[in-house]
Formats: structure tokens, C-alpha cells, sequence
């Protein structure tokens, strides 16, 4: 179904792809129009990414640096291999090498990455905050691949494009986001991206598991899953970290997974059409079921990672590419 | 059920009924489980053939008492009261309906425990008894239980017994947790770390006896605590066994700012103060302990403004050895589901409530408090009765308990009122000879 409507979608691109922000840091102020255009950009990179020959050279002697403070596997992979596809160098460093296991400030580490001329350094930190904090001191692009609790906009793009693909719109949508809201940055990202594109959203949690205000961000608060996945078109699973769940915010995995848990009983209070999304790594008998996890049919969750790489594409091309280049030159 | 259940008429008594405001004659009929009919002109032609007559020749007969703060000791400390002598208890005490707080050996915090009780409760098979949750594992008073799933097996609140839950932040998340699920908690208020060592209220008499004294602030503290941390998350909070005068102040504050608190009192703290102790009388060991005369008016006020909602008896059994100990090593608490009914109607006799009043306090508040089916004489309601003699002068007479602890300071004491029969859910459990 992607190829088709691909090609006609990149017959109506537009030649350059306006992206009036020197980086990505995070979904909040982006407007509807500037979140659009990416996902618009990002399906023509879904159709690269499915051919023999999936590398183009339109980053060609651009080099990425992927800064990761915190561990990663699938992000750091799909920012990589996103870089590769384009064409650009790309460098990984995580922190077990890096120099901040030797003192160095956050600051002093993008300083002296800053002089070796990167054109974009994609960073996460496991500190709210940082990842902007260091955007302010160097001149290249940088992309926020996840900043404590705050934002990950880059999964939100990816999540709105599994979304779009398969709902052929997000606006109108009814999206339950299901979970530790509290401690997630996905689900920050997904709401401030899900609202601004006109879908309604409601969270469903434990009440420890809720941010204070968070229906002050356009969402409506529920405790009970059956209540609230009630004619949900999408529903959203976070990941609950092993260090939440034995008593702190919730009292085990058993009583978690039992009454917030996905499964096929819960789930059947959604539309039958429902889309399952789980941003990964999934932990399977605690929020979800592998009977719904892997059900191909509901489950969108390896689409989502496909999206992922497309998504990054279209980041990296839209802050450092030709379209964007001639854009600075201009102005 | 109730259909083919048997009748019984109870003819020629006063009815009371708290939860409607209703004191008058009457008679009331039962049939099975349930109460069928009840009022003044019930079988004013007399009962049909076939309807079991129970004449109560005009004393009173109010709902089952509900005891909302009980120590059954099963399992774990067999030796000092089972689930079956406590029922025993209870029906001699006009309770047919109590809770047991958690903290039995093992706690009951996994919903293998809440089954066991239940089980073992209906063997016994005299009155309900509803378990509470432990609020926290192993009632330590750091990770929550599971509180959702203790709820589902039958746990009606959630409390760490006679062990206060400290940690303000644990405590918060538990009533943010306990919010999730529209669940109780309730809290034993009494600061561990102000409490500590000591074995009898500040103040006076604890330096003439040479006794490490419990300030009264150690409950005020965590009382007023906890109404900010209520007043933050939102939720439901109960506080057990009020002793203080700061603290009924502090809960009728949160009253009137409309948090949604209850609390309760139990007999020790309005019948009886710190000169109880007097000689190192272990008996009168509680935890909190007796207060000074000023802290118990201050009980009666809250009891008469509605402050305090509820009376429990806080049943506490210690065999003879627990309590045969100097007094800074002797157990707290005393046994009561015998003397909760007397000492309640006290109240009565005194002066201090109305009649109705008294017994709501150990009938339809403490139902709802705890959400129960029970403390009301209504059509359809289940058939959970006490007849008592309201006037009938007496002694309290440890040696006629039927627990099997008889720790009580109330010994000897001249009570008015006595339980005449109870019945728990259409059937007779106890009748008192002579």
C-alpha cells in the first residue's frame, strides 16, 4: 500500500522542504504545517529505504555525531543508519568512551566536539534540559534523541507516521497513551505532537504513575484501562522500567500487568480497528500481552521502527541538506 | 435466598435505627438472611401461624454492631484469640460485623492471606469479618502492596495495623495509588520517632511514676501530616483510634475545608484517662496511650459535634505473659469487643449523646465508612440484629469474656445496658441465658 501512494505524494513534494528551525530539540512549538512537511518527507524516504539500492549521496561530506549519554541500541542504530543512507559520516560515541567518565563537563565535551566541525550532532542526555542546554554553545544542527523526561520528537514523528500510513490522518483521532507518563519523554513528545495535529488524547495510568498537570497539556486522566481505551483509534504503550516496579510507584509487575497491562480483554474496549504502539524495548507480561504485541494484524510496532529510519532521514535532510542549505544561504 | 428462607418475627420491641432516625415500638420480621418488614403497626393483629415470635418485651433491637478496628491473632498467634473466639466475642458483644487489621503472622499482604481469613471466617461461621490489606509489604512501611489485587480478593481498606506508614513520600504515592482504584487507607497516627521508648502520655504523672512519656504531639504531628498529604493527592483517608485534642481539632478543620477524612475514637479514650495507669497497671497499656482528662473532654466533644465519626473497640488481645511484664516492656492494647456496646451506651446514660447518636457511631458510620452493607434496620438489608436491655445495671466481668484474652482495665467496671441476643445474617448467635 506504501509504494503507491508514495509515488504520487512525490510527485506533489515540493522541491525544498522549508524547516524554520535551526535544530530539532522538540515537537512543542513546532507548528502543524513544519510537522506535515516532515512526515511528507519522511514517506518518500519509507520508499528509499525498501529498494535494493538504499543510499543516496545527498548528505555527502556532512559529518553526524551520535552523542549518547544514556544507553540506546535501536535510536542510536536508526540515526546511524539514516546517516549512512544519505550519505553522510557518521560517528557514534557513547558515553562508556566518552570523556565525561573522566570528569569532562556536558559543555567541554560539545565545545571540543564542536571544533572538529560536525554539521549535526544528535544527543541524548539523561538529564531533562541538556540536550538544549548544548545546542546553545555549538554551530552546528542538533537533533534531541531523548532528554530525561522532557521530549523525544524524533519517536513522536515516527509514531505520527506509523499512524498516518495506516489511519490516512491523525486528525480527529482518539489516542490512549497508557502508562509511566510520569517518567516518559515519548509520551511528552506524542502529546504535544498528537494535539497539535488535532487528535484528542487521554492517558491511563495508575494515579503515581500521572504527572501533576499533565490535563494542563491537553489530555484527559484516566485510572482504569477498560474506561479509558473506550473508542480509542490508537493505543500507545510505554515501557515501565524494572527499577518502578516493585513498590515505589507501583506495588509489583503481577498487579501492574494485571490491571494495566494490554491485552486482548482490555483492548476489545477500543475501536475493533485499533492500532497497538509501543515505542520499545517492550517488556513483554508486564504492559503488554504477546498475544497483542504480536498480532500483525493490530500491532504496529515493527512498522514503527521502519518509520524510525525514515523519519531521522528526513530530520537530518531538512537541518543539514541541500534544501536547507540553500534556505541559509538565502537568508 | 430469601424467598424460601425462614421467618422470624421480632414483636413487642423498640426499634433503633441510626441511618432513618427511627426509635420507636415496633416489630421487625426477618426472613432468611435478609429483614423483610419492619414498623409500628407489623403484626399489631398478631404474627400469622408458621413465623418463629421472638418477643423482645419492649427492649431495644438495633442493627449489628460493625466494629471497624479488631486483632483476631489468627494466623500466627493462635494462642491469644482465633478467628472463633473472637466471633464468640463479638456475637456476646452485639457485633456482627468486624474488621481484622492486617498484621498477623504471616501480614496479610498477598491474596492468598485475604483468602485464608475469609475461609477460616466462614468456618467459623458467626459473624462477617472483612479483612484489611496491609498498606504497604510486609506492613514496613516502605513499597506498596498490591493494593488493587488485595482488593479484588475481598480487602476492604488498607492500613499497617497498629504500625504507622512514615515515609511521607510512600505514604503520598499510596494515596495516590489507593486513588486509582477509589480505596481506603487508614492510619495508625502516631510519629515512631517521638514516640520512641516512651510507654505512657507526657506529662505529670509519667514523672511521678519514672515513665518515658508519648507527647500528644506525637499524634498531632502525623495527624496534620497526612490531612496536607490528603489534601495534595486527593483520595480517601481514615484515621484510626483518636486520642488527642490537637488532633480532633486539626481533623474538624480538614472537615470544614471539606477533605474527605473520617476518623474514629475507641472506648479507652473517652472512658477512661492517664490516672487509669495509676499503679503500673499494664492493662491500661494502650497504643496511643491514655491521655490527660483535658484530651479525653475533647474526645466527647469531637463525638458530640460529629468530629469523630465512628467508636471501635480496637481489639487487642495479649495472653497474660504479654502483659505481666514491668510496664515499659508489657504489650499495648486491651481486648473490647465485649465492652464496646456498654461503654458506648455510657455515652447515653451520661448525658453526652443522644441514644441514636451513640449507636451510630458503632452501626451506620462505621459502614460507611468502610462502604459495608450493614448497620441499618431497613427493608432488604441483611438481617444483622442486636436486642439489648438499655437500663440493666451490671458489672463488667473479664472472667465471662469469651475471648480468650481478658486484658481489659474495664474490669469490675458498673455498666448500664447489656446484649440480650444477636443474630448475624437471619440466625441466632448468641442468647443470653437467665
Amino acid at each position: 500500500m506504501a509504494t503507491a501512494y508514495s509515488a504520487a505524494l512525490m510527485a506533489k513534494l515540493p522541491a525544498k522542504i522549508p524547516f524554520p528551525h535551526p535544530h530539532l530539540l522538540g515537537i512543542e512549538g513546532l507548528l502543524a504545517d513544519d510537522i506535515s512537511r516532515l512526515l511528507d518527507l519522511s514517506e518518500s524516504y519509507v520508499e528509499q529505504n525498501r529498494q535494493a539500492n538504499k543510499k543516496r549521496s545527498l548528505l555527502q561530506g556532512r559529518t553526524v555525531i551520535n552523542l549518547f549519554f544514556e544507553n540506546s541500541t535501536r535510536t542510536r542504530t536508526s540515526f546511524e543508519l539514516a546517516c549512512k543512507r544519505l550519505g553522510a559520516d557518521a560517528i557514534n560515541m557513547s558515553v562508556a568512551t566518552s570523556a565525561i567518565k573522566k570528569g569532562e563537563t556536558l559543555l567541554d565535551t560539545a565545545m571540543t566536539l564542536n571544533a572538529m566541525h560536525p554539521d549535526v550532532l544528535v544527543v541524548r542526555h539523561p538529564h531533562s534540559g541538556a540536550v538544549k542546554l548544548l545546542s546553545e554553545k555549538v554551530t552546528c544542527a542538533v537533533i534531541n534523541a531523548g532528554d530525561g523526561s522532557h521530549e523525544h520528537p524524533t519517536q513522536a514523528l515516527l509514531d505520527a507516521l506509523t499512524i498516518r500510513r495506516r489511519k490516512k490522518r491523525l486528525q480527529g483521532l482518539r489516542v490512549a497513551i497508557c502508562g509511566d507518563v510520569l517518567h516518559s519523554r515519548v509520551a511528552r513528545s506524542n502529546i504535544h505532537l498528537l494535539n497539535t495535529m488535532g487528535a484528542s488524547v487521554r492517558v491511563v495510568a495508575p494515579e503515581t504513575l500521572l504527572p501533576i498537570g499533565i490535563e494542563r497539556m491537553g489530555v484527559e486522566r484516566f485510572h482504569n484501562m477498560a474506561q479509558g481505551l473506550e473508542g480509542c483509534d490508537i493505543v500507545m504503550m510505554l515501557r515501565l522500567q524494572h527499577e518502578r516496579m516493585n513498590g515505589s510507584f507501583i506495588p509489583s509487575s503481577k498487579e501492574y500487568f494485571h490491571f494495566f497491562g494490554l491485552d486482548a480483554a482490555k483492548l476489545a474496549n477500543a475501536k475493533p480497528d485499533a492500532l497497538i504502539l509501543h515505542p520499545g524495548p517492550m517488556n513483554r507480561g508486564v504492559e503488554i500481552d504477546s498475544e497483542v504485541a504480536d498480532d500483525i494484524g493490530r500491532s504496529a510496532i515493527h512498522e514503527q521502527v521502519e518509520m524510525g529510519v525514515a523519519v531521522r532521514m528526513a530530520c537530518l535532510d531538512v537541518l543539514v541538506g541541500p534544501t536547507a542549505s540553500d534556505r541559509k544561504a538565502a537568508s | 435466598m430469601t424467598a424460601s428462607g425462614k421467618r422470624t418475627a421480632y414483636v413487642n420491641a423498640r426499634l433503633l435505627d441510626p441511618a432513618s432516625g427511627r426509635d420507636g415500638p415496633g416489630a421487625l420480621l426477618t426472613e432468611g438472611t435478609q429483614i423483610l418488614d419492619l414498623g409500628p403497626d407489623l403484626f399489631a393483629d398478631g404474627v400469622p401461624e408458621g413465623i418463629e415470635q421472638v418477643d423482645c418485651n419492649g427492649h431495644c433491637l438495633a442493627p449489628g454492631l460493625v466494629d471497624g478496628r479488631v486483632q483476631l491473632r489468627e494466623p500466627g498467634g493462635e494462642h491469644e484469640e482465633t478467628i472463633a473466639t473472637a466471633g464468640l466475642a463479638a456475637a456476646a458483644g452485639g457485633v456482627t460485623t468486624m474488621l481484622c487489621l492486617p498484621n498477623t503472622q504471616p501480614v496479610i499482604d498477598g491474596v492468598a492471606l485475604v483468602e485464608l481469613v475469609k475461609r477460616r471466617a466462614q468456618e467459623a461461621n458467626l459473624v462477617n469479618i472483612h479483612p484489611y490489606g496491609a498498606l504497604t509489604k510486609g506492613l514496613a512501611g516502605e513499597q506498596i502492596a498490591e493494593m488493587g489485587l488485595l482488593a479484588e480478593a475481598g480487602a476492604i481498606a488498607f492500613t499497617d495495623g497498629t504500625a504507622t506508614v512514615c515515609n511521607p513520600m510512600t505514604f503520598r504515592r499510596a494515596l495516590n495509588y489507593a486513588r486509582s482504584f477509589d480505596l481506603l487507607l487508614v492510619q495508625h497516627p502516631e510519629d515512631p520517632d517521638l514516640a520512641k521508648d516512651g510507654a505512657m502520655n507526657e506529662g505529670e504523672l509519667a514523672t511521678r511514676l519514672g515513665l518515658p512519656g508519648i507527647p500528644t504531639v506525637a499524634e498531632t504531628i502525623l495527624v496534620e501530616r497526612d490531612l496536607a498529604l490528603l489534601a495534595s493527592t486527593g483520595g480517601r483517608l481514615h484515621i484510626a483510634h483518636l486520642s488527642t485534642k490537637d488532633a480532633v481539632a486539626a481533623i474538624r478543620q480538614a472537615k470544614a475545608r471539606g477533605l474527605a477524612v473520617t476518623c474514629e475514637t475507641a472506648p479507652p479514650y473517652f472512658a477512661l484517662n492517664e490516672t487509669a495507669v495509676g499503679d503500673y497497671r499494664t492493662f491500661a497499656k494502650l497504643s496511643p496511650p491514655l491521655r490527660s482528662e483535658e484530651d479525653r473532654l475533647a474526645i466527647l466533644e469531637g463525638l458530640r459535634d460529629g468530629t469523630i465519626d465512628a467508636i471501635a473497640s480496637d481489639h487487642a488481645p495479649h495472653d497474660q505473659d504479654s502483659k505481666r511484664l514491668p510496664f515499659v516492656q508489657a504489650e499495648n492494647g486491651i481486648v473490647g469487643l465485649e465492652t464496646l456496646l456498654p461503654l458506648t451506651l455510657e455515652l447515653f446514660h451520661n448525658g453526652t449523646l443522644p441514644l441514636l447518636r451513640a449507636l451510630e457511631t458503632v452501626t451506620c458510620a462505621p459502614a460507611r465508612i468502610f462502604r459495608l452493607n450493614a448497620g441499618t434496620l431497613a427493608k432488604g438489608e441483611p438481617a444483622d440484629l442486636v436486642l439489648f436491655d438499655l437500663k440493666k445495671p451490671g458489672k463488667i466481668d473479664v472472667e465471662k469474656f469469651r475471648s480468650k484474652s481478658k486484658n481489659s482495665p474495664f474490669d469490675g467496671r458498673p455498666v448500664q445496658g447489656r446484649v440480650l441476643q444477636t443474630v448475624a445474617a437471619g440466625r441466632t448467635i448468641f442468647a443470653r441465658k437467665n
